[in-house]
Parts: C-alpha cells; structure tokens; sequence
C-alpha cells in the first residue's frame, strides 16, 4: 500500500493496481484459453485513458428551459384550477369526496407532473411493437382524439422503424432458426416453466451449466444465476448489508440498487458521480468517524457502482475504485447490466475494459437482458459468497428459478461470444459494436450535439434540454421511422432532458447512416446542435 | 421563390418560438391564451414606451443640456 501514498490531490489515481494484476490473472477456469481462442489476449492494460466528458450547454439554454417549465407548470395550474372549478372534467384519479379530509394522495409534486406535463407528450414513450425488437421493428400506429389521454389504435403497421433504443448491444435479439436451434431443442425437452424455486424443485442440470459458465467467462470462482434482473440487485444487497452497515452509492446508481440499498436498512450516503475525491472523503469519514451518534465502527462498508451507467454513458473509473477500496478495507458491488458483453475487447464488461482482476471486485453483478437477449440476472464472485447468497437471497429462496429456454439462450448467446461454438461470429459482434459505437459517437460530436459519457460506451445519451424539444424530436425522428428513447426529468435532472441511442452490433452502416443523417436534418431544424467544442479526431491519434 | 424561402423561414422562426418557450406541447386554445398575453405585454411596453419615452428622452436633454449647455457658456464667457 505504499504506492498509495503518493495519491495525486486531483482524485484520478494511477493505474499501477493493474499492472501486477494483469500477470496473475486466473486461468482456473480456463479463462485465458478461452480468450485465446478469440484471438485477444487478456490481461493487457486496454486503455488507461478516460475520455469522458460532460459538456456544459451555454447559458440560455439553462435560462430557456427554466422558462419552458415555468410557462407549462403556470398552465398546469390553470388547468387544475378549471378541473377543480369544474370548468373541464378530470380524467385521472383524484380525491373522492368523502375522504376530503383525509390525508391527500394526488396532490404532490409528482401527480402534477404526471398529470399536466408528461400528460402532454405521452405519446412518445409505451408505443406498443408487434414484431422482433431487433435492429428494426414494426409499431402500431396509435392516434389519440384528446391530446393523450387516451389512445386509439388505427389497426395499421408502420413497418421497418429503425430501433435505437433497445439494450440489444450485440444483437442477440433475434429470431434467426438456425441460432436458436439449441433453444428449440432445450423448449422441447424441458418445457417453459419450472414452477419452483431454485430450493425446491426448480434446481436444474441446465442451471448449473448455465453457472460454471457465467463464472468461466467472468473469471471468477462461482456465480448464480436469478430470474429476473432488477431483483437480482434489488433482493441482494439486503441479503449482503444490514443494519450497522454503510452503503455508498453513486449518485446515479441505477433505481434497483437504491431500491436494495433502502431494503437492506443500512446506512447510505451518496458520492458524486464516478468523483473518487467525494469518495475517499466519505470513506475516510466513515472510517475515521464510524457510525453516527455511537461511533461504533461500521460493520462492513460497501461501494455500490454501477459499470455503465445507464442514462449518462459513463464507465466507471473502476481501477480508481479498486484502489481505494483496498486502500479503505472496503468491499465492491460493482453492476454490470450495461457493460457485461457490451464493454472490453472480449466483451468480459469493464473489468477487462480497465484490466482489473476480476477477483478484486467482491461482487460481480450483471444482467442478461441487454447484451445476451434473454432475461434475468447473475451475481458472480468468490465461492463462500455465492454459496451464501444461494442460502439467504430472497431472489434464490423465494422466487421461480430460471426459464430453460431462458438458461439455453444465455449459454447460446455466452458460448458465441466466447467463440467456444467454433464460430467467429461473437468476437465478431464485439468488434462491430465497438466501430458502430465509435463511428455513432464520432459523427455525433463533429455535427455539434452535446454527448454524454465514454468514447467506448454503446451507450449515447444526446442532451435536448427543453421540454418541448424533447416530444418534437421524439415525434420528428417517428415520421422519419425511427425509434428512439427520450427520457425527461424524473430519470434525469429537470434541465437534462435527453434523447438515448443504444448503439447496436446489429445495426448496418446504413442504418446509421440514415439516423445520422435524420439527426442532422433535425438537429439543425429543432435547434439542439449546442456544443461549442471544436471536435478533435481522437480516433487518428 | 423567394417568396416561398420567406414564407419557411417565418414558419420555422415561429417552430423555434413553440419549441423555446415550450408551449409546442401545449393545447392549441392554451397556446393561443400565451400569444395573446404575450402579444397584449408587447404591445403594450411598445405602446407605453412609443408615448412616453419621446418625453423622457426630451426632458433628460434638457436636464443635461442644463448642466453642460450652462457651464459651457459661462466659461466661454469667462474666457472671453
């Protein structure tokens, strides 16, 4: 620990961690063969830079964005005001009458918002899909008579929309007879339903397989698989932390870890998002000051991140982390929904994007909803607490186990990207992913859009700012048969309202093209080129 | 042409108005409640200021006419 001495004041820690890591990386599971077979070594130091930026829009937007607010919440006044006058009718729930002097339940600040400013652009989220959610995908058109409140659907299809909103990093949603054949097989064999817990009747050879496997391609010693993906977070941390524990959670940590954290009834306090100064602060804090009021030292402390962050794009600077949990005796949930299959040469999630040793983190936890197109989750890590977590984690006593059709598609879809199917398929996925995610973002930034996170990130979060930006593009993109995804203020902070692209390996040039090009059509038509960085080509250097 | 470019021009300006301002998402009688509060403002500070600033603007130069005009003269006179 002497080399953490010398930490620089500035916060972003060297990487020296990973260097005497990278040759003592496990090959027990035959991790490194497998890796071979892809012809990438692992274990190398990838990429060392962060290059992550969060560009500041200028001022007037912040002020014109207050302003859109204040102007629709005056409205959403006036039309309460006539709601309650009784000038129009209500359509939402409201207080009954009988229980007006009851506690109010639609009255908060969140019933307004729901009621008289989402109200208003509804029409751009829950679009109802009839086909695959591949990289193309076919919508019922839906029209509605009183400015959504309510839908009709017209009976039509609008075909071939172009989806850059799913999670399917490397396309694995797909229908394709000749990939699912061993799903096919598995569906007939062992039916859809297991009808019991992992516990009881609902431990299955499948399941097992589907484990070693999962463990096998993290490199770590033992992992179990859940159901379902948000319980696998939301239904684990209580089981790891309780009370006289302390939680500390990034500031954007995804709504299934802050759901657990609040679960497990430990204390949380919050860092500032992927800011290891705000970090080491609280962690020396916490371990200099122990609990509040008692001053009893904290039970165990555990740093809750998450690899890609969903709605920013960011990748967590996790040699940093690691290196401050050792420093602090602190242990690591590090949740790879995004980045596992999406993030690292191999796709082996951020681990191997940074080259930490996979054991350096406590628990490894991902999902198998975005990049293996199936469902649920796994928590990976050192055998004693994966066993623990079989023993004590609602997730694995309570609920249903695993689909096996479900099971066969994650094995399908990890044996692809580990090459282990005889194909190249998989590495090849990955590597198109990662051009598509470069070219997407590269493209981006030299049109003048303010983007969000890590240049390797599949993830891209395209700021809007203003509420009436964000429905106009969302309807723009939908008349040029694209699907995207914008998200507004409960999810992101009330001036950051954006629009998220999921950059898929199936995505064709073409397609991307053609978005591109929409985008830069829209952008300069709505007005939200805002960036005033000259764009510099990375890429050459 | 020119016409045409003129007409899209006005019609985008008055998109990037709904856009800004935010009130695109609202209803059109809403929307046309804020034109016309906006409009009756505008008119009138360019009404008030049309009548009032002209007096202001004169009584102002007098005021610094004034100070400047008069000890200008005196000095000349001094001087002469």
């Amino acid at each position: 620990m002497a080399r953490m001495a010398d930490l620089p004041r500035n916060g972003s820690l060297t990487f020296q961690t990973s260097q005497d890591h990278s040759k003592s990386t496990t090959s027990k599971n035959g991790f490194h063969r497998s890796c071979q077979e892809n012809g990438i070594s692992n274990g190398v130091h990838h990429r060392s830079r962060v290059t992550e930026g969060f560009e500041q829009p200028p001022m007037y937007v912040a002020v014109f964005t207050y302003l859109g607010f204040g102007i629709v919440t005056l409205f959403g006044y006036l039309r309460d005001f006539m709601r309650a006058v009784g000038l129009e009718k209500c359509h939402v729930a409201q207080e009954r009458e009988e229980q007006k002097d009851f506690v109010p339940l639609y009255q908060d600040f969140e019933n307004f918002y729901t009621r008289n400013l989402y109200m208003r652009v509804r029409d751009n989220w829950n679009r109802p899909i009839c086909s695959l959610p591949g990289p193309e995908f076919d919508l019922m058109e839906r029209v509605t008579d009183d400015y959504n409140w309510t839908f009709r659907l017209t009976g039509k299809t609008i075909h071939g929309v172009i989806n850059m909103g799913s999670y399917n990093y490397l396309g694995f949603a797909e229908n394709n007879a000749d990939f699912l054949k061993t799903v096919a097989e598995t569906t007939m064999d062992y039916g859809l339903g297991v009808c019991s817990t992992r516990q009881e009747m609902g431990n299955m050879d499948i399941h097992q397989e589907l484990e070693e496997l999962v463990a096998m391609f993290l490199g770590t010693e033992s992992a179990v698989s859940f159901g379902m993906g948000f319980a696998t977070n939301s239904m684990n941390i209580p089981a790891l932390v309780s009370k006289g524990c302390l939680i500390l959670s990034d500031e954007l940590n995804h709504t299934s870890l802050i759901l657990g954290s609040r679960l497990s009834g430990a204390t949380i306090r919050v860092f500032k998002h992927n800011n290891m100064q705000s970090l080491e602060k609280m962690l020396k804090e916490a371990v200099t000051n122990g609990q509040s009021r008692t001053h009893r030292p904290w039970k165990k402390i555990l740093i809750v991140v998450e690899g890609v962050y969903s709605m920013e794009g960011s990748i967590v600077r996790l040699a940093e982390i690691v290196a401050l949990k050792k420093k602090y005796k602190a242990y690591l949930y590090l949740d790879e929904a995004h980045s596992i299959g999406a993030v690292g040469p191999t796709g082996r999630g951020v681990t191997e994007h940074f080259g930490v040793d996979p054991s350096d983190v406590d628990v490894m936890m991902g999902t198998f909803t975005k990049s293996f197109g199936a469902a649920g989750g796994y928590i990976a890590g050192k055998k004693e607490l994966v066993d623990y977590l079989r023993t004590y984690s609602h997730s694995a006593v309570y609920a249903s186990a695993m689909s096996p059709p479900v099971a066969r598609q994650i094995i399908r879809a990890m044996k692809c990207i580990m090459g282990q199917d005889g194909t190249t398929v998989g590495i090849e996925r990955l590597r198109q992913l990662g051009e598509n995610t470069r070219y997407f973002r590269r493209r981006l930034q030299e049109m003048g859009f303010i983007i969000y996170g890590s240049r390797d990130s599949p993830v891209v979060p395209l700021l809007v700012y203003m509420p009436g930006k964000v429905g106009a593009f969302s309807r723009a993109m939908l008349e040029r048969k694209i699907g995207v995804v914008v998200v507004g203020f409960p999810a992101t902070p009330i001036t950051e309202a954006r629009a998220r692209f999921c950059v898929s390996s199936s995505h064709t040039r073409e397609m991307l093209d053609k978005v591109l090009h929409a985008l830069d059509e829209l952008g300069d038509y709505l007005g939200i080129k805002f960036s005033r960085r000259r764009y510099i080509d990375e890429l050459d250097s | 042409m020119d016409v045409k470019n003129l007409k899209d021009y006005l019609h985008w300006l008055y998109y990037q108005y709904l856009l800004i301002t935010s009130i695109y998402v609202l209803e059109p009688w809403e929307q046309t409640l804020f034109n016309t509060v906006l409009f009756t403002m505008v008119a009138m500070v360019i009404y008030t200021s049309y009548v009032f600033v002209p007096i202001h603007v004169r009584l102002a130069l007098k005021f610094f006419s004034g100070l400047c005009g008069g000890q200008q003269e005196s000095t000349v006179a001094l001087i002469s």
